[in-house]
């Protein structure tokens, strides 16, 4: 059982005990030293390190999950800025193209009409030289047939010449009559 | 010494014509277990100290070497420095009560397994029904105020902050400086101590009541009914008491991270 000091006046309870007080004090000092120096600040870097290792794993997750949804956004916008490149160089490329064709289509036209012309020309040239020579040839010819024919050489060259002149006329006034009918 | 034990009182029995012992003043007076000179050590300061003993082991075996996955042990710990950090200390001060919490955790599991100290067999004495505990708590937690307010505010307005609502019609003044005064200065502390003191010791009267009327009254008549509900209300006293023990640490701590809260803010 328990063991009471009874005294016959008790004392006032609202007195406190000097010893007590002292004791009191002391031991509430001693848990205080030790849970505020050493024991609780352990456990709250403990905490600390445990509100790190999951919410710290939560927001570094997080964190790359951010990372990653930006590189997909940047690669997206550079394979965008490269389609829009590609599509903008074959766009370039179609419209070389096409002025190159342009070009050398103009560039042949260009040489088929030199070349015509130039084949004009020589056959003006060729049909200018056969003229010439044929009309030579015919007077010859026929200053031969004739001095053959008439048994004398016309060897008048003038009134030769003129005769054959007036001969020659005759036939080209008969093909232009010709050609105009 | 004109004391006498009352180890007789205790086995006094109806039968025995010695009178009932009825608990009072004297059930919280102890013999000394032994004495230094004039200083006698009593059972409560031995329970003090054992209660201190406990707090440090507790939280020693729990949080001297923490883990990041916690064992049981520490993770008991951990829901009680919880409680006091994040119940109290962020709950009434906010985040600048961070730095009180070692404070108030001390106050609060001393306070309490002190407390505590009332229904464990053997101990069945609360040591914060001697008031000098309370009173040494209160010292403390008071002086822990004053100084907060102090020190927060610089003389003047710490005792601006002690005594001045602002917004008083002028005549109301005088009157509410000197209750301010008196509450703030005089009342506070002193209830803090008193409100602990007086639950443990009106708890402990009540056990020891109904525990002492329940042998008194056993005998082979009609009394043993009134000794077996006797019996059971001092187990559900007992029960009882386990609620208040933990309230009484509660509100005592929640009070002194008040007391701080207000020492701390700006004026009011």
């Amino acid at each position: 059982m328990m063991t009471f000091l009874a005294e016959e006046g008790a004392q006032n309870p609202l007195i406190p005990d000097t010893a007590e007080l002292v004791v009191g004090l002391l031991c509430f000092f001693i848990v205080f030293g030790l849970l505020g120096r050493k024991l609780l600040p352990n456990i709250q870097k403990t905490l600390a390190e445990r509100h790190d290792a999951i919410e710290g794993g939560l927001e570094r997750a997080e964190k790359a999950q951010a990372e990653a949804n930006r590189t997909l956004e940047e690669y997206k916008a550079q394979l965008a800025g490269a389609r829009h490149e590609a599509a903008r160089i074959t766009e370039q490329a179609r419209e070389q193209g096409a002025q190159i064709i342009a070009e050398m289509r103009e560039e042949g036209q260009r040489q088929r009409d030199a070349i015509v012309a130039a084949g004009h020309a020589q056959i003006e040239a060729d049909r200018r030289q056969v003229t010439v020579t044929l009309r030579q040839e015919v007077g010859r010819i026929a200053t031969d047939l004739a001095g053959k024919l008439v048994g004398e050489s016309l060897e008048d060259s003038a009134r030769q010449s003129r005769t054959i002149d007036r001969f020659l006329d005759s036939l080209d006034d008969a093909s232009t009559a010709e050609a105009a009918r | 010494m004109s004391a006498h034990t009352l180890l007789a009182e205790a086995g006094c029995h109806i039968k025995q014509d010695c009178g009932f012992p009825a608990p009072g003043l004297h059930s919280f007076d102890f013999k000394p277990i032994f004495s230094i000179g004039s200083f006698d050590f009593t059972k409560p300061m031995l329970l003090a100290i054992l209660c201190m003993l406990l707090v440090v082991g507790f939280f020693w075996a729990a949080f001297n070497k923490p883990k990041l996955v916690p064992g049981k042990l520490q993770l008991v710990g951990e829901i009680g420095y919880t409680f006091v950090a994040r119940s109290i200390a962020r709950e009434v001060i906010g985040k600048k009560g961070d730095k009180y919490v070692p404070f108030l955790t001390s106050i609060f599991f001393f306070v309490w397994f002190m407390n505590i100290m009332s229904i464990i067999p053997f101990a069945q004495f609360p040591a914060t029904s001697r008031f000098a505990f309370p009173v040494a708590l209160a010292a403390l937690v008071f002086i822990t105020y004053m100084y907060l307010t102090f020190k927060t505010h610089g003389f003047r307005k710490g005792v601006k902050n002690l005594v001045w609502i602002s917004g008083l019609p002028k005549p109301l003044v005088p009157l509410i400086v000197l209750l301010e005064f008196i509450q703030n200065v005089i009342t506070r502390p002193f209830t803090l101590a008193v409100r602990l003191w007086a639950n443990m010791f009106a708890g402990h009267m009540l056990i020891v009541m109904f525990s002492v009327a329940s042998w008194y009254l056993l005998t082979p008549t009609w009394l043993t009914a009134v000794s077996a509900g006797s019996f059971g209300l001092a187990i559900f006293m007992t029960a009882f008491e386990l609620l208040i023990q933990f309230l009484q640490a509660y509100i005592f701590t929640l009070l002194a991270s008040i007391y701080i809260q207000g020492a701390l803010e700006e004026g009011h």
